[in-house]
């Protein structure tokens, strides 16, 4: 930044300079939410990373998710080139990197304008004081100094001068101008270990394993990171630190798992599941591209790997490939679902085992590419022309990636079905802890209707792979006869095949597990959600239920078919709230289906819904018994 | 794949139970024939072939065939098709289409299957009208063409088929057509025998729709001045007494007769393995009146297969990691 070449003048920590001393107390807190935010220069990711490493030490359970900036290289200090991570460290289960902010940890005069909005009133906010230069402040479109024209008077505001405390503490260690400005990173860092009182242990040994070869390093980010940590605790600042207790977790081995990741990671385990090849065809597009990238990476004998020239040539591989005997795999969003909209019904029409992930993005055509929404729920469910229908599953967790897809497969294989798995950006970028299943313990997936000539007793038609002799036939999307394929187009054959597919389809109910409710089984208020809302919905539910308002909660993972009890679930409960970021897809699914009336609570903004949201029209609700 | 004690196909054994229904005298009849010929005598079980096609009159070649076969929508055969040999590359994978699947719809498929090399024996049956759909203009008619969709004759550019298959560097490239039954077995086997994409266009006469665009080539009578048989490293000569050839002219193919100074050696010899596809365009851009047109080989290049490749770039680097080492990932930690 412009401040490394010409360093302003060292101010003093202004906290400090005009209130009172009380650095020792701390606040217990069931959960904390911490966000790192700056310049794309800054090692902002770095930062995140080694924070949810020392909190996963601690023994916490977590929710991560990096805020890369808008633009792909954007001018050094500008809005468009603030990159972030936020981070939820917590003694209970959590599914997302939480929403409204305890600490916010700003690097930069664009990195507070864009993140101040997110923290909570009396919510720590750390700045780097240097970073502050009328320049500086213009570029972020502040007129005067926040930091000085009062107008952050209602958080606990602690403002060092980052950049030259960084630059006293490696003063000794000789190494160039450059490398001491990286160093920055581990003075915030260590700042914030002390905030949230987390041992620094963790990165201290992250530094030493890393920088092995060069100890000049290894000394200047240590010493950077220590005096970040004892500016904290000498320079007397008036603000409350935090303390969250390490959780009670079961044994075992665990990790941070990105919603992308445990999707791709779920693909390989289904072709391990299975014992057959699987192919995985795609066209790179914002957010699933990483599906690509990971599988390219993990390079695995058992997944072929191909990057198709769009998205509909994307499906057709997959579909060739489930036609030659494999599991045929395409991830996707936005005008590439669209696109795939005649593939899925060539899918159907040839009954081939084949999944389709739609990592959703707020639409319609390009829409916000890097904007979460949950608005493909009908496009999935009906997009298609003919009456079409095929298994849909939403994933509801990061974590859940890894389950959805081997459920996508088992079902699909079971079924000779198209699925489609519906994610979304939101849970393509956050992490949660995962505890790492076992290879040897996940349950074989056995294919269904591998020998018969006909369909079996779940109406599943027999694949037939190619390069077994004796059982050579055509297949293909023209309406056929049902024991030969061949073409057909006599009137009752098509209406008796029209009815299989579907009967097939609505059957598969019988074989996923019926809706679960938390909170009690029936009364005044059921709040029902599908996919990413889960967190949030959770975290809302909780807390009304702390305050004294109860109302029970279910989350939908199957959507095409709806498990068996879904109706009668629905009518024990006077009301039923359904929240989902997309104009109200799943409650008007419900009306039309189920006949039952609900109430919508839509979102589209192209951000994941804060659980207060959630929570206000719980109470609402709660309080207006009469409507 | 060859294996010698196989027991011997016969033409009969590819046909299907299916009622062939195509319009009398269609050229389709002939290819289906040729291909059952072909098929017998690959050595290749039966049961590896699969024919992949889309809907129109060609996509209901794969009906025909007793293999394994797959009709998908329109133009997406070449995707569908690599995917199949994806799965299992001991399939011998071919692909139907016709002008309207291949060029109207799917030419983006074809065009990166081509590029890719695949093992695929990619089939264009070309009869320059949208029969399936009762007769519009293809992308491969010629300007003026009188259609329903072009009343006044078609005036849009044709594409030359061949030409965009060598732009799309395409390996094999070939043409034949639907009455030269032993030329096309010979074109077919060639294609069959061909490691990685091979692309064959059949001039394909549509009775019904385009009766006749193909006759300059048939007719016996004229067909010796209008058609150029390539044979490799033999010079491109044709006419009843093969005294008519082709030469360049600068950068100009000129189709001139011998004699008055012009000799043999004037004449171009005709190399399909020539590393560069520039003569091969060059034939492929040629159509009369002002020129023969050639059938045969065109190009016929070995390039590494798209498998080759995909073996060779999974070769390189580290080796994969065990799946359950990717699953722990690098971060992970344990809970007491």
């Amino acid at each position: 930044m412009a401040t490394h070449e010409h360093p302003p003048i060292a101010k003093p920590t202004r906290a400090a300079s005009s209130q009172p001393k009380s650095s020792g107390v701390v606040r217990n807190l069931d959960a904390a939410t911490i966000c790192f935010a700056g310049d794309a220069g800054d090692a902002i990711q770095l930062m995140g990373t080694l924070f949810t490493n020392s909190s996963a030490q601690h023994g916490n359970y977590l929710g991560t998710e990096p805020d890369p900036p808008a633009e792909i290289r954007a001018p050094t200090g500008t809005l468009a080139g603030v990159t972030a991570y936020q981070i939820q460290f917590a003694k209970h289960v959590v599914h997302d990197a939480g929403d409204l902010l305890d600490v916010l940890i700003a690097l930069n005069p664009s990195a507070l304008k864009h993140y101040l909005g997110r923290l909570k009133p009396g919510g720590i906010l750390v700045a780097d004081s240097d970073a502050f230069s009328p320049f500086e402040c213009q570029k972020a479109g502040y007129a005067e100094d926040p930091l000085e024209d009062g107008s952050l008077a209602a958080y606990g505001l602690l403002a060092p001068p980052i950049t030259q405390l960084n630059r006293d503490a490696v003063s000794r260690v000789k190494h160039s101008a450059r490398e001491t400005e990286r160093c920055k990173c581990f003075l915030a860092l260590g700042l914030a270990f002390w905030l949230c009182d987390r041992s620094m242990e963790p990165a201290l040994r992250w530094i030493r394993d890393t920088y092995d070869k060069n100890p000049v390093m290894i000394e200047a980010a240590t010493r950077s990171m220590k005096a970040g940590y004892h500016h904290g605790e000498t320079c007397g600042a008036p603000v409350t630190r935090l303390h969250v207790d390490k959780a009670a977790i079961p044994a075992g081995r665990y990790r941070q798992i990105d919603g992308n990741d445990a999707l791709a990671l779920g693909i390989l385990a289904a072709a391990e599941a299975t014992k057959l090849p699987a192919v995985f065809a795609s066209f790179p597009v914002t957010p699933a591209g990483q599906l690509l990238h990971r599988l390219c990476e993990w390079k695995q004998p058992a997944v072929t790997v191909i990057q198709a020239e769009d998205d509909l040539a994307a499906l057709n591989l997959a579909l060739g490939a489930a036609f030659g005997g494999a599991l045929g795999f395409t991830a996707t969003s936005g005008p590439g679902l669209s696109l795939q909209t005649e593939a899925l019904g060539l899918a159907v029409m040839s009954e081939l085992p084949c999944v389709v992930i739609d990592v959703q993005r707020a639409g319609p055509s390009v829409g916000m590419p890097s904007k979460s929404e949950q608005s493909d729920l009908l496009h999935a469910l009906y997009g298609r022309h003919g009456d079409c229908p095929l298994i849909v599953l939403a994933q509801s967790s990061p974590s859940d990636g890894f389950a959805i897809v081997l459920e996508a497969v088992r079902l699909a294989v079971r079924y000779m079905t198209p699925v489609i798995v519906l994610s979304d950006g939101h849970l393509a970028k956050t992490a949660e802890t995962w505890q790492v299943p076992d290879l040897h313990s996940l349950p074989s997936i056995e294919r269904a209707n591998s020998t018969q000539n006909s369909r079996d007793a779940n109406l599943a038609p027999p694949w037939l792979v190619p390069g077994t002799s004796g059982r050579e036939r055509r297949l293909g999307g023209q309406e056929h006869d049902d024991a030969t394929g061949e073409i057909d187009f006599d009137p009752a054959n098509h209406e008796h095949m029209v009815r299989t597919r579907a009967l097939k389809i609505a059957q598969a109910a019988n074989a996923i597990a019926p809706l679960e409710v938390v909170g009690p089984a029936s009364g005044e208020l059921l709040v029902l959600g599908w996919g990413s809302t889960l967190g949030a919905i959770r975290d809302a539910v909780e807390n009304c239920r702390r305050r004294g308002t109860v109302a029970a909660r279910a989350h939908l993972r199957h959507l095409s078919p709806m498990p068996r009890n879904t109706e009668e679930v629905l009518k024990r409960y006077r009301r039923v709230l359904v929240p989902e970021l997309n104009a109200g897809q799943l409650a008007s699914v419900l009306r039309s289906r189920l006949g039952v009336e609900v109430i919508s609570l839509a979102k589209t903004q192209g951000r994941p819904f804060l659980a207060s949201e959630i929570e206000a029209k719980i109470e609402s609700l709660m309080q207006d018994k009469t409507s | 794949m060859t294996v010698k004690s196989l027991p011997l196909l016969t033409p009969n054994d590819f046909s299907s139970a299916s009622e062939v229904r195509w319009c009398p005298s269609c050229g389709d009849y002939s290819i289906l024939s040729q291909l059952k010929k072909v098929l017998a005598v690959l050595g290749v079980p039966r049961e590896r072939f699969v024919f992949i096609a889309g809907p129109g009159c060609a996509g209901r070649l794969p009906y025909y065939l007793n293999t394994f076969g797959f009709q998908g929508n329109a133009g997406r055969a070449p995707a569908l098709a690599t995917g199949v040999k994806l799965s299992n590359r001991q399939l011998q994978v071919w692909v139907v289409m016709g002008d309207g699947d291949a060029l109207s719809v799917g030419t983006n498929h074809l065009v990166h299957a081509l590029r890719r090399n695949v093992e695929l024996k990619i089939l264009l049956i070309n009869n320059e009208t949208l029969g399936f759909s009762k007769g519009q203009a293809s992308p491969t008619s010629r300007a003026g063409t009188l259609t329903k969709s072009t009343p006044a004759g078609s005036f849009s550019t044709p594409l030359r088929p061949l030409s965009l298959a060598l732009a799309a560097e395409a390996t094999f490239v070939a043409r034949t057509i639907d009455v030269d039954v032993n030329h096309m077995s010979e074109v077919l086997e060639k294609a069959a025998a061909h490691r990685g994409s091979a692309f064959v266009e059949i001039y394909q006469n549509c009775k019904v729709f385009n009766d006749g665009v193909f006759e300059y080539a048939t007719d016996a009578e004229i067909k010796a001045d209008t058609v150029i048989y390539l044979e490799h490293g033999r010079p491109l000569l044709f006419g009843k007494d093969r005294n008519q050839g082709l030469r360049l002219n600068g950068f100009e193919p000129e189709a001139v007769t011998l004699g008055h100074g012009i000799t043999m050696d004037d004449i171009l010899i005709h190399d399909e393995r020539a590393e560069e596809p520039t003569l091969a365009f060059l034939l492929s851009r040629l159509i009369g009146p002002q020129f023969p047109e050639c059938l045969g080989v065109f190009r016929n290049v070995q390039r590494p297969t798209f498998h080759q490749l995909l073996d060779e770039s999974f070769r390189q680097g580290s080796e994969p990691r065990p799946l359950q080492a990717l699953l722990n990932g690098d971060e992970s930690w344990v809970a007491a």
